[in-house]
């Protein structure tokens, strides 16, 4: 079994004041590479602390969380940033693209900040056409349409060649049908580069197209499609 | 990330906004210019001043009679022709080159019912190299005019201007100085203002003449100034080693107390020049207070940015930018915008200071306003060092947000 995601007994705390919050409470998962994950949970229930931490935005109070291969619950900001270029890619609800640059330098903006110096243009454009915008790579996002937008933000997620991929709620300013092709971009990207994808959404149905369903509830993990953890 | 790369997405981020940044250029502008024009016309001040004092002479020593700030001094003795005579001595003195004694006072000219309140100068003929007089006309008073006490005078153009009302044409006319008559000898190059008054509103007359008969002293010997010409530029300090040692043995003063002064040209120039120099350096400290304020407008202008950047920055650390970058992205944006308000800056103020120079030449002012190098090495690091100052807290700030805080922020 080749783990991407490997995550055990973990914990977080907020303190609110002189309250403490506890997000998560021993939640414990595991996620093969390759695989389609879809998270799900009410409102509350740690989902997007979950998200948070397997991104690499933020860091547990405790447990050990192991992102292909290299443990990183206790890394610094520095060297979270480097996890975060290198091994995942992020895909927003509201897309947040750099409104100032076309779409062909906010693919390319993870390269930079990777140190790449050669073949970024190559690299950003292949990736754009990838997502099916090649034809639109000098466009600056007020000129494209949310689906559009979102396209290029995927194809922003996926030119490092991330081990993981994280969306939250990838379809939650699109409509229905616009939300279904992106949808279809990811699985099919999926499909093709083998990246494993995690999507974090409240629609049911997208959780039916993913492989497995990983349910949060009050800061633990209810492994539904699988064994209980 | 290359420097070109950072320079030109601060530049389009600038780009923008245009209107904040260019008020905020502005305000270092404002800084930058009032700097430069302040320091050059300074400067100019001080290049004017000292050129006039130059126009002097430099080798020139004053010698007055009287102590200066000394009231221990007791019956202090005048110096006199004799004293004078003394300098010339080629062994005590060998630095110097020519002495010039004066004798000086007010009286008044007039020719045919006109009349001019004038200062009244006793010299000897040494008195022409030694101040470097030239003349418009006619010649200066000579050996024999002095050893036969002549009643001949060479007058200054003002004096000619308020008499005949003309400058040429006077050598031989006769004017009355304090009712004896004077014939007129010569007449003075106009030599405009200088420090030491006006040099155009004087009337030289032989010096054993105006002992006799202008102006009278207790002492008969006595002369107010003595003028020494040392034989060169370097010459000076010896020049005045040699004098003092002469009039103390000659007035036999205590140790430490002389009775008479010996001042330098040198050492007048010097004082200007420190009056000058801290003249120039209040006016740029004054105008450097506006570039601090210009600097407090990027540090807020910058504060605002971050502010209203803040998912930017949550998602440029999403993708991996390390704190240093989220810093040096800041910090190159607040240094460009004092950059250019530098630049700006430095051509405007040197608009000002050209300005500044027509006018005073226009209004007869001999005055060019000076922009050196240094006033522009100062503005420039000075505006730069105002940016990445003003600019550390804000980005710092920006580098500091936790990407979660930032992502989520609305």
């Amino acid at each position: 079994m080749d783990l991407v995601v490997e995550v055990k007994d973990l914990r977080k705390v907020y303190k609110m004041g002189e309250v403490e919050v506890e997000a998560l409470c021993g939640a414990t998962l595991t996620i093969q590479r390759g695989e389609v994950v879809a998270i799900m949970g009410p409102s509350g229930s740690g989902k997007s602390t979950m998200m948070n931490i397997l991104g690499c935005l933020d860091r547990p109070t405790s447990g050990d969380y192991i992102l292909d291969g290299q443990s990183v619950a206790t890394l610094n900001d520095d060297q979270l940033a480097a996890i975060r270029n290198h091994k995942v890619g992020f895909v927003f609800q509201s897309f947040n693209l750099l409104s100032r640059q076309t779409a062909l330098s906010n693919v390319e903006l993870p390269l930079r900040y990777a140190g790449q110096m050669s073949n970024r243009r190559q690299r950003a454009r292949e990736a754009l056409e990838a997502v099916g915008l090649g034809d639109r790579i000098t466009h600056r996002p007020t000129e494209l349409s949310g689906g559009q937008q979102q396209r290029v933000a995927i194809a922003r997620a996926i030119v490092n060649d991330p081990a993981i991929v994280m969306a939250d709620e990838p379809t939650g300013n699109l409509d229905s049908k616009v939300g279904r092709e992106i949808i279809a971009l990811l699985l099919n990207l999926n499909k093709q580069r083998g990246t494993t994808l995690i999507i974090v959404t409240h629609d049911a149905a997208i959780g039916q197209q993913a492989q497995r369903i990983i349910h949060i509830r009050d800061g633990m993990v209810e492994d539904l499609n699988g064994d209980r953890k | 990330m290359n420097l070109l790369q950072l320079l030109l997405e601060a530049l389009e981020s600038l780009n923008s906004n245009k209107m904040r940044s260019g008020l905020t250029v502005l305000g270092i502008v404002i800084g930058v210019a009032a700097v430069i024009a302040m320091m050059a016309v300074g400067n100019g001040a001080q290049a004017s001043i000292l050129g006039s004092i130059n126009g002097v002479g430099t080798n020139l020593l004053f010698v007055f009679s009287g102590a200066r700030n000394n009231a221990a001094v007791k019956n202090p003795r005048p110096i006199t022709m004799t004293d004078a005579n003394a300098m010339m001595d080629l062994y005590a003195a060998p630095d110097i080159k020519a002495v010039a004694p004066v004798l000086q006072g007010n009286a008044i000219a007039d020719f045919g019912g006109n009349t001019k309140t004038t200062t009244v100068i006793g010299v000897t003929p040494d008195y022409y190299p030694v101040r470097n007089i030239s003349l418009l006309d006619g010649e200066f008073i000579n050996q024999s005019n002095q050893l036969g006490r002549a009643s001949v005078a060479v007058i200054g153009v003002d004096v000619a201007d308020a008499l005949f009302n003309r400058r040429d044409g006077l050598v031989g006319e006769t004017i009355r100085i304090a009712n004896s008559p004077f014939r007129i000898v010569g007449v003075l190059t106009p030599a405009g203002g200088s420090s030491f008054g006006s040099q155009d509103n004087e009337v030289l007359v032989p010096i054993t003449t105006a002992q006799a008969r202008l102006i009278t002293r207790p002492t008969p010997d006595a002369v107010d100034t003595v003028y020494v010409e040392a034989t060169d530029f370097s010459t000076v300090g010896a020049a005045s080693d040699e004098i003092s040692q002469i009039l103390r043995t000659r007035h036999r003063t205590q140790v430490g107390l002389d009775d008479f002064t010996v001042f330098t040209q040198q050492s007048i120039l010097s004082t200007v020049q420190n009056v000058t120099g801290v003249l120039t350096i209040f006016l740029g400290g004054i105008a450097a207070i506006s570039l601090l304020v210009g600097g407090i407008g990027i540090m807020n202008i910058m504060l605002v940015s971050v502010t209203e950047r803040t998912r930017e920055i949550g998602l440029r650390k999403a993708l991996g930018a390390r704190k240093r970058d989220i810093l040096i992205q800041f910090l190159v944006e607040s240094s460009l915008l004092s950059l250019i308000g530098g630049i700006i800056g430095i051509l405007f103020g040197w608009l000002i200071a050209f300005v500044v120079g027509r006018i005073a030449t226009a209004t007869g002012n001999n005055f060019t306003p000076v922009v050196g190098m240094d006033a522009i090495l100062l503005a420039t690091l000075f505006s730069a060092a105002v940016g990445l100052f003003f600019g550390i807290y804000p980005a710092n700030r920006a580098a500091g947000l936790e990407p979660v805080e930032a992502l989520r922020y609305e």
